[in-house]
Parts: structure tokens; sequence; C-alpha cells
């Protein structure tokens, strides 16, 4: 019996291993969905609506069937028995108000964008000509799109329902028993403290990933193949089964490579729905990819929030109660899981904070826009902008520096585990290391006294510094809490290790990434924990007929839930492999220590290389009685609590008063994620993310007209920046590992862009609040700010006012939608 | 994204152009000069137009290229941004040009993209428009093979997308003044990168001892053409090149002009906007 020495490196964990996805991406080999083509495939283009809010009188199909190249041209009510219906996952009230949203609308559509017909010719180009071609007469009906105008009621969404309001949802910390009542804090606070009230608005953001989405469909016999461009496969497969009549024995979903999602994938499409149905109607593979028009007009968008908030405190600064209203535009139908995005900020309004008294109110309201759902962070980015903005103005009121109000009220690093004011018990935690380390790496006290002088010397660019101590909670999610929120889905990961005859070991994952470089940082994991080669390690993902059991990429799951299943399943591998080698080493099972891919007998020099067991287990020649000739393992792994990643941000404005202009100057942030697995996965996520955040403070925002059109439809108007618009951003990490999960992660994927939105608009907001400006709606452009400014230099204002600050003013910004300059609705 | 069908046509010679053109307009075809593509396509691909036939001028070689003439640099139609921004002509003899070109867009754009393309669809907030005008190029325009006319920039810009160049004829040169030793600056605001100007303003300045002797100024998207600031040009003229001086020259930069109001700013932030930045431009130009 020979004993090899493993090769693998004892620490992959920690690695700033570059990505073994990008070979393969950035040299052309990549597949996404468009790029498969079937024999005899047809091409579906879909006609849609130009009116927000109309009734359907006829349509005519004549001419576009006669078209060249025109197989099939349906309506709604030709594929009425077999188009499915989108589910909505997450009724957040048992009597919530929900439309039934058909993939193809029949009578009535709702929003500009949806689909009343749908045309599959031979080509693409057919099918798109032959669009133009169908005649439909539309009724137009008037349209409501501000969530507060719809809350009237007077103009109704869908006449049918008889109200726009979907939904109200409300956590009481009194009710619950995990705080003091909030109006009492807050009368308090009216007679001898400090009470601020503000009203935020979260503009709707359209998420703009790289790759449209796309779908194509193979009936072969009774059973069906649907690739799709998404994040949730497993999801999706589940929707079709439930609502096609299509046993889920006889689906296989796949997402081959997707090009990003940021939660614009996390949805079953109407696309999804009626290229399914027309498949299945011709019996031939059909597809569907959509233009980057139509993921404008059609796509879920993100946020949408008008936010009343008011804070109690001392007037030295302590806060004594936070009530948080929110009305949550939906659009036009509830999407997967549309109400509850808003709610999830519920556990989250009260931020990094010791709380006694708070109130979480939401009211979702359906409008005739596009759906909403989730986009980065998900209901996270709103809460924290809104507790975080809410800081800097306590600060603000009191007089201090923004970073000493939130030391005096945070939950201090001694204190963990932490149960909130909403109920969350954070786990680990040390904002006091985070903000010192952000601290010294921003010179914060430099960049005060370099604000000082400007102010002093009345520089035509002030300066601001805009703080963000955030937390999101993450690792969506322990399956008994979503099951008390009424969710359709548990929150588990699943998980299968396969030791391969040679050696080398799949990993079967349920997640499903979309450019995150999961299959980079599982490998590593697996690498550390069976002792093998991080290369001899692949990751299988992404389909459901090789991972069976899943529920996919979203809320910064990924490597908290799914990796922990990995973990588990890898555990199960040894323990098996234990038993086959203490037989081979001719040791009792109690003296084989495993260690660095080789399983050894105390005491001894004796062991055998998992390669090795794994081999003896394929062959088989030789095993104990009774044990079964694999070393494969699953697992399922459900959280017991979510994870609470947190950081400082710090960020510096210049504001150019001359024109409006606020342009980034500096930007510093220290997150704890937990333990790290792989730094530069890290690293990449929190630039993308912080960019993504700085986005929603500074330039995206979806505007619509008067009659329900999307203004900013195309990348001309709707200003996503580039990497030309950055700067070089300054990032580090603390760790305080996770107790939730054995690797000690918190998730990284959306913490840059739940943190950076704050900052950045207190850095602006920092820079004015001499003129007696305290907001600027988003995002703060150029116009905006300098039309505050002009406002503000109108305005006598009396700096020494603390408990009379103005509060919802109508010509102050934010405060009355009609008062709002080109703002979005 | 795909266009309506349309029939393309590319020629190799001028003359062959023409020729189709004229048989077109003939025949009442509805057809569109492809110079560059950059704002072509996509209104071709969202199919907001479907013209019949498509010609594409990028073989034409007589309408590529960058020369000098006596006292003056000759810009073929055809001539992309990224070919006007490396030479060393234009940024010697007509810098206002060379400094107005590093703005547009992208590389991506700038290596497709032609000042030709650009002058003929006329979109107000393109940026060689400006500049052209400040530096008064003057624009020839072939009206059928063989014959041509020659337009100052000053009359080239007639609206919105409109100019001087007919349904049947094609620009063929940009012919600039040299400006040599002049200062120049192409003062652009914008809110991202890629992004078409929300206000810009092109300055040139030919100073002398400190002072400003002469001063060009144009203005982008601030009216359906580009536009001449000739009263701050007039009051530039003698001034030291200070702040002060320069800023009260520059507060009537919007006078007489007529901007758009869209969700990047109302009419009157730009007019603010073109007096802030023109005293910006005509600094920088002064090397102030």
């Amino acid at each position: 019996m020979t004993i090899t020495e493993n090769q693998a490196p004892a620490h992959e964990i920690g690695r700033a291993r570059r990505r073994k996805e990008d070979a393969r991406l950035i040299t052309g080999r990549s597949r996404y969905t468009d790029s498969i083509t079937l024999p005899g495939m047809l091409h579906l283009a879909m006609v849609r609506s130009p009116f927000a809010h109309a009734t359907i009188r006829s349509i005519s199909t004549e001419a576009a069937k006669a078209a060249p190249g025109v197989v099939s041209v349906v309506t709604g009510a030709d594929i009425a028995d077999i188009q499915g219906v989108n589910i909505n996952a997450w009724p957040i009230t048992t009597d919530q108000v929900t439309p039934t949203h058909l993939p193809v609308a029949i009578e009535h559509v709702a929003f500009a964008g949806e689909i009343v017909a749908v045309v599959v010719a031979r080509s693409e180009a057919e099918a798109r000509d032959a669009v133009e071609l169908v005649d439909v007469d539309y009724d137009e009906l008037p349209v409501v799109l501000d969530a507060r105008e719809a809350l009237k009621d007077e103009v109704l969404a869908h006449p049918d329902l008889g109200t726009n309001k979907s939904a109200f949802w409300q956590l009481d910390s009194a009710a619950q028993g995990s705080g003091g009542d909030v109006d009492e804090a807050i009368e308090k606070a009216r007679t001898d403290g400090i009470l601020i009230e503000r009203e935020y608005r979260q503009q709707r953001l359209v998420p703009g990933f790289m790759e449209p989405r796309s779908v194509v469909v193979d009936p072969t016999g009774d059973q069906l193949t649907v690739w799709s461009a998404t994040q949730v496969p497993h999801i999706l497969r589940f929707a079709i089964a439930a609502t096609m009549g299509i046993p889920e024995s006889k689906l296989r979903v796949i997402a081959p490579d997707v090009g990003g999602g940021f939660g614009g994938k996390l949805q079953t499409t109407p696309e999804e729905f009626a290229t399914i149905a027309l498949a299945r109607r011709l019996g031939k593979p059909c597809k569907f990819t959509e233009t980057r028009s139509e993921a404008f007009v059609t796509g879920h968008h993100g946020r949408d929030q008008y936010q009343k908030l008011t804070m109690a405190a001392t007037t030295d600064g302590m806060i004594t109660g936070f009530k948080v209203e929110l009305i949550a535009d939906l659009g036009a139908y509830v999407a997967i899981v549309g109400g509850g995005v808003p709610v999830l900020g519920a556990w989250m309004f009260n931020g990094i904070y010791k709380i006694p008294a708070y109130q979480f109110n939401c009211t979702t309201v359906l409008t005739n826009k596009p759906w909403v759902d989730a986009y980065r962070g998900a209901g996270r980015p709103e809460a924290a902008f809104g507790i975080e903005r809410m800081m800097d103005e306590l600060a603000g009121e009191v007089g201090a520096d923004p970073l000493e109000i939130r030391e005096k009220n945070w939950i201090k690093h001694e204190e963990f585990p932490f149960t909130t004011v909403s109920g969350m018990t954070y786990d680990s935690g040390n904002y006091e290391a985070a903000t010192a380390r952000a601290k010294e790496l921003f010179d914060y006290d430099g960049l005060r006294r370099e604000q000082a002088e400007r102010r002093e010397r009345n520089d035509p660019v002030q300066l601001g510094i805009g703080v963000s101590t955030f937390t999101e909670m993450c690792g969506l999610a322990p399956s008994r809490i979503l099951g008390s929120l009424n969710y359709g889905a548990g929150g588990w990961e699943h998980a299968s290790v396969r030791m391969l005859a040679t050696g080398t070991v799949e990993v079967v994952t349920g997640i499903s990434p979309h450019g995150q470089g999961h299959v980079t940082g599982f490998s590593q994991i697996v690498a550390d924990r069976l002792g093998v080669p991080f290369e001899d390690v692949e990751i299988l993902h992404g389909d459901t007929a090789i991972a069976p059991k899943g529920m996919d990429t979203y809320g910064s799951r990924s490597l908290v839930v799914g990796g922990e299943a990995v973990v588990r399943a890898a555990d199960k591998v040894i323990e098996k492999a234990k038993v086959i080698a203490a037989h081979l080493l001719e040791a009792s099972a109690d003296d084989i220590e495993f260690s660095g891919g080789r399983f050894g007998v105390k005491g001894t020099d004796k062991g055998l290389g998992i390669a090795e067991i794994a081999a003896a287990t394929f062959t088989g020649h030789n095993l104990p009685d009774g044990i079964e000739p694999s070393l494969d393992a699953d697992a399922t792994f459900d959280p017991v609590n979510f994870s609470f990643p947190h950081g400082t941000h710090l960020c510096a404005m210049e504001v150019d008063t001359e024109t409006g202009a606020a342009t980034m100057r500096k930007y510093a942030c220290v997150d704890d994620v937990g333990v790290i697995i792989n730094p530069l996965l890290v690293e990449g996520q929190v630039h993308g993310g912080l960019v993504q955040g700085i986005a929603q403070a500074l330039w995206e925002g979806a505007v619509y007209d008067e009659n329900g059109t999307l203004v900013t439809g195309s990348f001309v108007d709707y200003t996503l920046p580039s990497a030309a618009d950055t700067i070089s951003f300054i990032t580090d990490t603390t760790v305080s590992p996770s107790t939730t999960n054995s690797l000690g992660t918190k998730g990284v994927g959306e913490a840059g862009t739940i943190a950076s939105t704050p900052a950045v608009v207190n850095a602006i907001v920092d820079a004015l609040r001499p003129m007696g400006i305290h907001d600027i709606e988003m995002p703060c452009t150029p116009e905006r700010v300098w039309r505050a400014i002009q406002g503000a230099s109108s305005r006598s204002v009396d700096e020494t006012q603390r408990d009379a600050a103005p509060h919802f003013e109508a010509d102050q910004p934010n405060q009355d939608p009609s008062a709002t300059t080109g703002g979005a609705k | 994204m795909i266009p309506a069908s349309f029939d393309y046509l590319a020629p190799t010679s001028l003359t062959d152009a023409l020729a189709a053109l004229a048989e077109l307009a003939e025949h009442g075809d509805d057809a569109k000069v492809l110079a560059g593509g950059q704002s072509l396509l996509p209104i071709l691909r969202m199919r907001l137009n479907a013209p019949g036939v498509v010609i594409d001028l990028g073989k034409i070689p007589e309408l590529q290229g960058i020369s000098a003439d006596g006292d003056t640099i000759v810009i073929g139609a055809m001539t992309p941004y990224a070919a006007v921004l490396a030479s060393e002509a234009v940024s010697t003899h007509a810098a206002l040009l060379s400094k107005a070109v590093a703005t547009v867009a992208d590389p991506q754009i700038r290596h497709r993209g032609t000042v030709g393309g650009a002058l003929v669809h006329a979109d107000p907030a393109g940026d060689v428009g400006a500049p052209v005008l400040a530096l008064d190029a003057e624009l020839v325009i072939a009206e059928q093979a063989g014959t041509t006319r020659t337009v100052a920039a000053a009359d080239f810009f007639e609206d919105l997308f409109t100019t001087a160049v007919g349904e049947d004829e094609l620009l063929t040169q940009i012919r600039i003044p040299k400006h040599t030793g002049w200062g120049a600056h192409y003062e652009k605001f914008v809110r991202v990168s890629h992004q078409w100007s929300i206000v810009a303003v092109a300055a040139t300045v030919r100073a002398e001892g400190g002072s400003i002797a002469e001063a060009r100024v144009g203005l982008t998207n601030m009216g359906s053409t580009p536009l001449r600031a000739n009263a701050v040009e007039q009051a530039l003229v003698g001034q030291p090149a200070t702040e002060e001086a320069v800023r009260a020259a520059c507060a009537q930069a919007a006078d007489g002009t007529n901007p758009p109001s869209d969700l990047n700013g109302g009419a009157d932030y730009r007019k603010h906007l073109a007096t802030v930045l023109t005293r910006r431009a005509v600094l920088a130009a002064a090397g102030a």
C-alpha cells in the first residue's frame, strides 16, 4: 500500500484566486441563452401596448399572419387555456389585493409595454416586421402613475379591483414586545427633545443587466426543456409546473451563462410563459430575446418608495423612537416577491442602532407602471438610506459630528449577540473597528479641516462629507421565518459532492451564479475541506437536470446558505471515506484522522489520500461489509438566522455651487462581511456594488411622462455610469465571523450598493447644510442641486433653530410630488 | 433591435454616390446617407425611421483625410473623429476642434463616427457644430458630379437636424482657416461622460501680452442650432485675461439663445450654465 503526498495547498480560503470562469467568458466561449440555436427553431416577437392603461377592443392579426415567414400570430384569448399566469410568491397579507397577471393580456392592459399578441416566425427579423402589421384597437383609460396619487383611489390602475391599495403591513415594537411605544416617544420628544420629520423619495430604478433576457423552449415529446437568462431556474421550474399544468418531472430548466441580474432576473416573466405556450402549441423549439428597449419597459424595476420618517431623540442625540411610514409603488402587478421587497425593510430601518421604540408601516400600491421587484439590495438599500440619512439629520440638529452621533447610538461590539427593536438578533459585528479603520483610510479629520477652510473662504466649490454605517440582513433565509411571513417557499439550499474515480471532485449546487464568481469561491472551499487541488474541483449549477434541488441566487445567500450546504456535503464525504480508510488501513475508524486530504492512523505514519479512497470505492474490490460503494453525499442546509454584514462608508463630494455639479472626491469603505473566502471576489463585489449605489444617488432614475410612457427608455436618457464616471475607491475589511454558518461568512453581493447611496447624498447635503439645505432628491442632478442653492439663497435661515427645522414644507424637495422638478414619478 | 428591411448601396466614388442619390430622388425613394452611423443605426434599429435605401459613404476614399491648403485645414467629411483627434495639423491650427472632438462620447464611437456625418445630422447637442462655427469654417457641398458650392458655417446650420445640404447633395469637406497660436478650450457639461452635451461652450482666443486680442465663442445645445456668442466675443476684445474681466464679458453669453428644457435641465438653468461655462472656457483658452 502506497502513501501519496497530497499536493493541495493547505489554505485556499483567503487566497485572491483569479476567477476560473473568466478565461472562457472573456474569450467568447460563453453560451448565453440567445446563443442557443436549435434545428427548426422559430422566433417570437411581442406586440406590446403603447398605452399605459386601456381596454382592448379588438385585435386584427390577418395582415401579420399573411406576412413572409410568419407561422402563427396569437392573442391572449387564443392561448387563454395554456398560457399560465404570473405568480406572486409572497402575499404580504392574507387580504392583499393581487391583480391577475396574464402573460398575454386579454381584455385590459395596465402598463405601457404589456404583451397583447405574439408573432411567431421563421426568423427574428420576420417576426419583428410582422409585429407592425398587427392592428390593435384600444380604448384608452385614465392613468394613475404616482403612488401617493394612487392612494386617493380617484383613478384606478385596475378598475375591476375597486382600489389601488394592495396591502398594509405593520411591525410595531410595543405590540410584538421588542420595544416601547413609538408614538409616546414622539410626543415626549415634541415637548422636551428633538423631533425630526423627513420625507425621502426612493426613485424608480431600471436594473441595467448587460445581457437582455432571453428564453428558448424545446418541446421534446411530453418533455420540455427551457433555457432562460434567469437567476432562478429552480423557482421558474416550480412556477411553470404550478401554473401551466406541466408535471415538474417533465420539465428541465437551464440557466446557461447569464450576463448579470442584480435582482432583475429574479422573476418569472410573461415572455417565458408565452414562449412555453407557443412552443407547446406549435410543437417546435421557440426563442424569444428581448431588445434593450423592451428590457427598459417590461423588465421589473426597483425601489420606487415614498418614505415618511419620524425620529425622536433627546437633545443630546440619543434616539428614543423611530417611526417609518412607507408607500411602495408595486407597479401594475404584484411581482413574484413584489410586496415583500419593501417589507424586508421592517427589520433594517433600525440599522445598527439601539432604538427603544420603533414602528414600521408599509402600504403597497398599484399604479399603471411596470412591476417593481428585487433590485440589488431589495428593501434593504431603501431602509439603510432612510436611517443613515436620518442619522446625519440628527447630527445636524444636535450640532454634533455625524460619527459621534452614530457611536452614541450604535450597538457596542461587546453587546453582541444583540436583539434589535425590530426583533432580529445580530450575531456579530464590530462597528467601532470598521469605523476607526475607515476614518484613518479616509483622512476624516484632514477632510473636515479642508471643509471648514472652504466654508471660511466661501469657496465656490464646497466640500461635503457623508457617512453611512450600514448593516443588512443576508443569507436568505431561515425557512421558518419565511413561513411566518407567508412566503411561498423555503430558504434552504442544497449541495452534492461527488468523488470521482480519478480523485477529482464534482460539486453540485442549487445556487445559480450569473457573474458573481461562485465557481471560483466554492472551489476554494471544497479544495480546503477535502484537501484536493483547487483545479480538481468542478462546480455544476444552473440546470435542474444536473442540480435538481435549489433555491437559486439572490439576497447575498449563495455563499452563506449555499456554501454551507457544500461544506456539510463535503463533511459527509469525509465521514464515509473514513470508514473505508479504516478498513483499508486495518485500523479502527476512531483512530483515523483526516487532514490535508489524507486519512492517517493516529500515532503511525500510515495513511491514504482521499484520491486513493475514491479509487478504492470506485472499484469496490475491498470494502467493509455493508458499506455501499460510494463516497458521494448530499446536504440541504436551512439556516437558523440571517447574517448581518456591516460597514463604515465615508464619502467626500465636491459641490460646485455655480453649476450644481457634485463630483466625488474620495470614497473609503471598510466592510465586515465575515470570513473572506476570496478577497479578489469581495473587492469586485464591493467596487461594483458601490458604483450601483452611487448611481442611484447621482445618475439613475426612471422618469415617466403624464401618459405613463417611460421617458428614460434608453441609455441615452437613463444615465447609467461607466468606468469613466467613477473614481478609485479605497476599500478594506474587518472580520467578525458570522456565527450562523460554519465558514463564518456573511455575504457581500449587496453591501456596496446598500451602503453607498446614503453616503453620497449625506455628503452633498453636508456640503450645503450651512445654506439651510437638508435634502436633495435623488438622483442629485446638477440642476436639482443648483435649484436648491438658488432657493436657499432667497430664503433667510436661522441656523440656531433646533427643534423647529422645516418639516414637510411644500417648497422643499421631496415634500410634494407636484413641486418636484423633472423628478421620477 | 432589428431595423425594417432596406436596400444597401456602398458606392466607391463621390460621382457614383451623387448619381445614386439623384436617381433615388427621381424615383421618390426615401434614402438615408450612412456616414459612420452612430446616430443613424440606433434610429433604424429602434425603427424610428425606415428608409428604403441606405447609402454608405464609408467606401469612398476621396471623402477621407486631413490636409493643409495654404492657410486652411481641409478635413474630408468622412474622416472619423479619432483621425481628427490624432491629427497634428488640427491640434496645431484648429485646436478648438481637437478639444471638442476629444469629448465626443467614447473611443468606440470616435472611431466609427465622422465629423461630416455629425455636422449634417446637426443634432444641436452634438460637439462639432459649435467649434466649426466658432472657427469660421467653410463647408463644401457637392451638388452633383463636378459641381460644388461652399457655405459659411454661419449659413450651414438651418434648424434642428437641418442644414444647407439638400436631399440629393453631400457634404464633402470642412475647410477651417488656420488659427495657429490661438488658445482653445471646449467646456462640456454632462452628468455622465458618454452623454450628449447638456450645454457646452467652444472658445478660442488669441492673446497678446496678457490681453485678449480676438475671441471666438460657440455654444452647443443652446438653441436649435449651434450658436455664436457674438456679444461675448466683442466684449472680450482688449480685456485682460483675468477672472473679473472675463466674468463681466461673459455675463451676456446666453443673450439671444433659446435652449431646450428636458430631463437634464430647464431652459433657465441652461442659460445660467452658459454664462458660467463660457467664462470657464474663455479663461482656459486664454491660459488664465
